[in-house]
């Protein structure tokens, strides 16, 4: 079979997506999975029907730190429909395992690690006898010290390894740049841990054959994930294959495999049928991930004119003993803005706390609230516009790898973000509009997030029928995979993209990036292009004409005087593989997305209540593969965004960690009555160094920044800085302008 | 026991813990009904029963004897969409889904209340009120979606309800 694999060593100047004739790429087409969705047909992890399903359900350790001596499982085991209790205190794992890791993750239960870590399983006929049954089982331990209080041990914080990023990242001399300039800004800023809270819990269904073992699971990156069950199994690879064809929002929960996975196939082959098990939402919240806590001391030094000759960004952060993961808060400050003096430091508080990891945009989602709230009080302290100083702080190269940017547009999303927001008209004077029991007030803030391409496989055919087909173990969370992957396939073949079949989310099909730090479409997206870019290729071969001659459009062939319908030059069907990888060009170039958000916030007088009444964000991502689906995505974002600065905050009871408001209840992700009418706005560009798509992530790009700018608006409109997140009216009734 | 689901008569047997969404999805086959919670906060499993939204997961099965209820499945099928699901598609009121189907039966329970002339909390009147977009987003607002894509349900909702504007008129008169 023929492979067209690609190293991005070199940019792609020119893209088949701009010479391609079908005229879909870009446009706002339909989802394709949206029938299927809308109808309740699209099949979730936990929809999959076997005969002599069992249910697990999971028996979690009542307490945070403590070494098990005893499992007494006799009262469960008697109760009527239970199959079996199934205790496996060495193969569990204590926590899920980080996104794109293909080791195990820290397995072993015995010596618990975190309040409601998962130790054994039941599994029973019904579900409603698997819960009941769970209760029933007690565990023994003898306690040992927990570390449960952040503030009390930010002295005990360690280095971290390297993540994404550098831990540590110092040049020229920042306490002198401080010292010696015209204006400072030096704070703290502090974000509570979050959670992820995609609609769908995890869910694990596990089926034993022959064959070995086959894992229907909610995970975002199948073909890692395959390698980390395996492992944690002691399976080879070639034994487990995992779907995830539909699922349910991941925003990074779902990036590894959880403790669910695990125990789920342990009991399956245990108990020899399948067993199913969904975790609970408070399991979830309690076992799965959280974004860490945050606390960030952030300084910025600029000469006279605003122009900055120093940024430091000091974060703290929290995570289970050993694990080592760190929240990337400096991400955006290496190459946003310019000033050559520079400290960016990661330290780690170790906690008996559920595991930190990965949640939307890590690093940019909580670093940006720190950065784009100090630069609001820089320019205040100026007397310039936020707006301005922002432009005049754009570099021409990056700052600390002294290397080109492939494209930089934060400039151009600052001023007609600006203009379309009206961002002239308003109001300068903190405290100054009020309407009635409201007090008005605007803000802005910048975003970006930093492009990465991952080693992503598909694999494309065309039958006799004129039909493509795109197989990739790829998974789509929301973000649109199905439907652009489509697009692409169906621009290079000229082919409508009803006539596009995507199948993904099984490992039985080529390796794919899996969902995550917005590489999805710029990864699977060039593999796809590439598959059929060599199909092309065979098209035109059959044609008896360089590719370049000929037109593919509609279904049909065009060369030479020539309309030849595809599937007559495909004999029994065509296939190919494509494979990208990231290259040269990740070094040679800083890749990054960019936009500007600009809002409006109404804050009660008396009350402090604040709601968001406006929105506009205008962003680049290089070329937009489908405008709905992208602008979906920026929403969402910005959304999460909003959570952020108002309600979101998971809170840690001091005495043992655990996370008091596990559900969503009481952790308060935005409703409908929370979120305005949002104004998105794209700038058309492309970016060659990226990939042959020429687009970068956009997932993960409308959170960064969103938040400051609520937190700057609610200054404007209210004269009171905010900078412990989130932003909840008891933190503004105190600094409220006299009623 | 028995009911009617989707115009279908069902009988089944069920444990007296089992809630009604386990039920659909457990034991019927009907898993467009989402379990997210399991405590009513989320929405996901709204079904409409005997032509009122409800969510599923905070009723139990033995409670609805002889009650007409209505799932996702009952409204429209990919190939057949009910108004509200073309809408949701063409507005791109959803992202990974999974919210979306009791998103749509909300939206359909909340536009017969309205019809009905209910106010709610943001109603300016207590009898017979605008049907502002404000009203849309109070009333779906027992419906989370994380992936956010609320201002573009509530595109897909007024459009719905826009369409079905003059059919009211007529009936009024």
């Amino acid at each position: 079979m023929t492979t067209n694999a690609l190293r991005m060593d070199k940019p792609v100047e020119e893209s088949l997506l701009d010479t391609g004739v079908q005229g879909i790429i870009g446009k706002g087409i339909e989802r394709i999975d949206g029938p299927l969705k809308v109808a309740g047909q699209a099949t979730y992890s936990a929809e999959y029907e076997f005969p002599d399903l069992a249910y697990g359900f999971l028996v979690r350790a009542p307490f945070a730190a403590g070494t098990i001596t005893a499992i007494d499982a006799e009262g469960a085991k008697a109760l009527p429909g239970v199959v079996d209790v199934v205790v496996d205190l060495k193969t569990f794992i204590r926590n899920p395992q980080q996104g794109g890791e293909t080791g195990a993750p820290t397995q072993g239960v015995k010596d618990v690690a975190y309040f409601g870590e998962p130790v054994a399983i039941v599994v029973a006929d019904s579900f409603e006898v698997a819960r009941d049954a769970a209760q029933l089982v007690s565990i023994r331990y003898e306690p040992t010290a927990g570390v449960y209080t952040f503030d009390d041990h930010v002295d005990d914080a360690i280095k971290p390894p390297p993540g994404s990023m550098p831990p540590y990242h110092q040049q020229g001399d920042l306490e002198k740049a401080m010292a010696e300039a015209a204006f400072t800004v030096d704070n703290v800023w502090r974000t509570p841990s979050q959670n992820s809270a995609a609609m769908e819990p995890h869910a694990s269904i596990a089926v034993w054959d022959d064959d070995g073992l086959t894992l229907y699971g909610s995970l975002q990156m199948p073909s890692s994930d395959k390698q980390q069950l395996a492992k944690s199994l002691g399976e080879r690879q070639s034994k487990v294959r995992v779907v995830a064809r539909y699922i349910g929002g991941g925003f990074g929960s779902k990036l590894g495999i959880s403790p669910d996975t695990v125990a789920t196939a342990i009991a399956a082959k245990a108990v020899g049928r399948p067993v199913k098990t969904v975790m609970t939402r408070q399991q979830v919240f309690d076992a799965t991930v959280r974004r860490s806590n945050t606390q960030q001391r952030f300084r910025l030094a600029a000469d006279a004119e605003g122009r900055l000759t120093g940024i430091g960004h000091e974060t703290l952060c929290s995570n289970l003993p050993g694990e080592g993961y760190f929240e990337p808060a400096g991400q955006a400050t290496q190459f946003l803005y310019g000033g050559e003096n520079r400290i960016i430091k990661h330290d780690l508080v170790e906690l008996n706390r559920t595991l930190s990891g990965s949640m939307r945009a890590p690093g940019e989602a909580v670093g940006l609230l720190a950065q784009e709230n100090a630069m609001d009080e820089l320019a205040e302290a100026i007397g310039i516009d936020p707006v301005e100083l922002r432009r005049r702080n754009d570099p021409a190269k990056d700052p600390q790898k002294d290397v080109p940017y492939s494209t930089r547009s934060l400039t151009r999303c600052l001023d007609a973000g600006a203009k379309a927001f009206g961002w002239e008209q308003r109001n300068r004077t903190p405290g100054g509009r009020r309407e009635g029991d409201w007090l008005i007030g605007q803000g802005m803030a910048a975003t970006t997030r930093t492009n990465m391409l991952q080693p992503s496989e598909a694999q494309v055919s065309i039958g006799p029928d004129g039909r493509a087909l795109v197989e990739t173990d790829m998974t789509d969370i929301g973000t649109g995979t199905y439907t652009i992957l489509a697009q692409i396939a169906g621009e290079i073949l000229g082919l409508p993209v009803e006539r596009v079949a995507v199948h993904l989310g099984d490992t039985n099909t080529p390796p794919g990036a899996g969902s995550g730090g917005s590489w999805g479409a710029g990864s699977s997206g060039s593999s796809v292009y590439l598959a059929a870019q060599a199909l092309r290729d065979k098209l035109a071969k059959a044609m008896g004409v360089d590719a370049d001659e000929m037109t593919l459009k509609d279904g049909h062939a065009i060369a030479g005087n020539r309309r030849v319908a595809i599937g007559e030059l495909v004999g029994d069907g065509i296939t190919a593989t494509g494979s990208i990888e990231p290259g040269k060009q990740e070094q040679e170039t800083t890749q990054a997305s960019y936009g500007a958000h600009f809002c409006e916030v109404k804050v009660h007088a008396v009350t402090g209540e604040v709601r968001v009444t406006r929105w506009h964000a205008t962003f680049e991502a290089g070329r937009i593969l489908n405008r709905q689906t992208a602008r979906s995505q920026c929403i969402g974002g910005i959304v999460f965004g909003i959570g952020t600065a108002l309600t979101e905050e998971l809170v840690h009871d001091d005495r043992d960690g655990r996370i008091v408001n596990h559900d969503l209840a009481e952790y308060h992700v935005p409703a409908h009555a929370d979120i305005p009418p949002m104004d998105i706005v794209f700038l058309d560009d492309r970016d060659p160094h990226a990939n042959p798509l020429q687009a970068k992530g956009i997932g993960e790009l409308g959170i960064g920044g969103a938040g400051a700018a609520v937190t700057n608006a609610i200054y404007n409109a209210t004269g009171v800085r905010v900078r412990d997140y989130p932003a909840t009216l008891d933190k503004l009734l105190e600094g409220l302008p006299a009623v | 026991m028995q009911f009617t689901i989707n115009g279908q008569p069902y009988q089944a047997e069920a444990d007296i813990r089992t809630s009604l969404l386990d039920l659909l999805r457990e034991h019927l086959s009907l898993t467009g009904s989402k379990k997210g919670c399991d405590h009513g906060q989320c929405g996901a499993c709204t079904v409409l029963v005997n032509g009122r939204r409800i969510n599923a997961c905070l009723t139990l099965a033995v409670m609805h004897q002889d009650d007409d209820i209505v799932t996702i499945e009952g409204l429209g099928s990919p190939n057949k969409l009910h108004p509200l699901q073309a809408a949701f598609v063409k507005h791109d009121g959803f992202q990974c889904g999974y919210c979306t189907p009791g998103q749509i039966c909300s939206a359909v329970g909340m536009l017969d209340e309205v019809e009905k002339g209910w106010p709610s909390h943001v109603s300016a009147t207590l009898n017979d009120p605008d049907f502002t977009d404000e009203e849309i987003r109070e009333r779906m607002s027992g419906n989370i979606c994380r992936c956010s894509a609320y201002p573009n349900i509530v595109d897909a909702i007024r459009e719905v309800a826009d369409a079905r504007e003059p059919v009211r008129a007529e009936a009024a008169e």
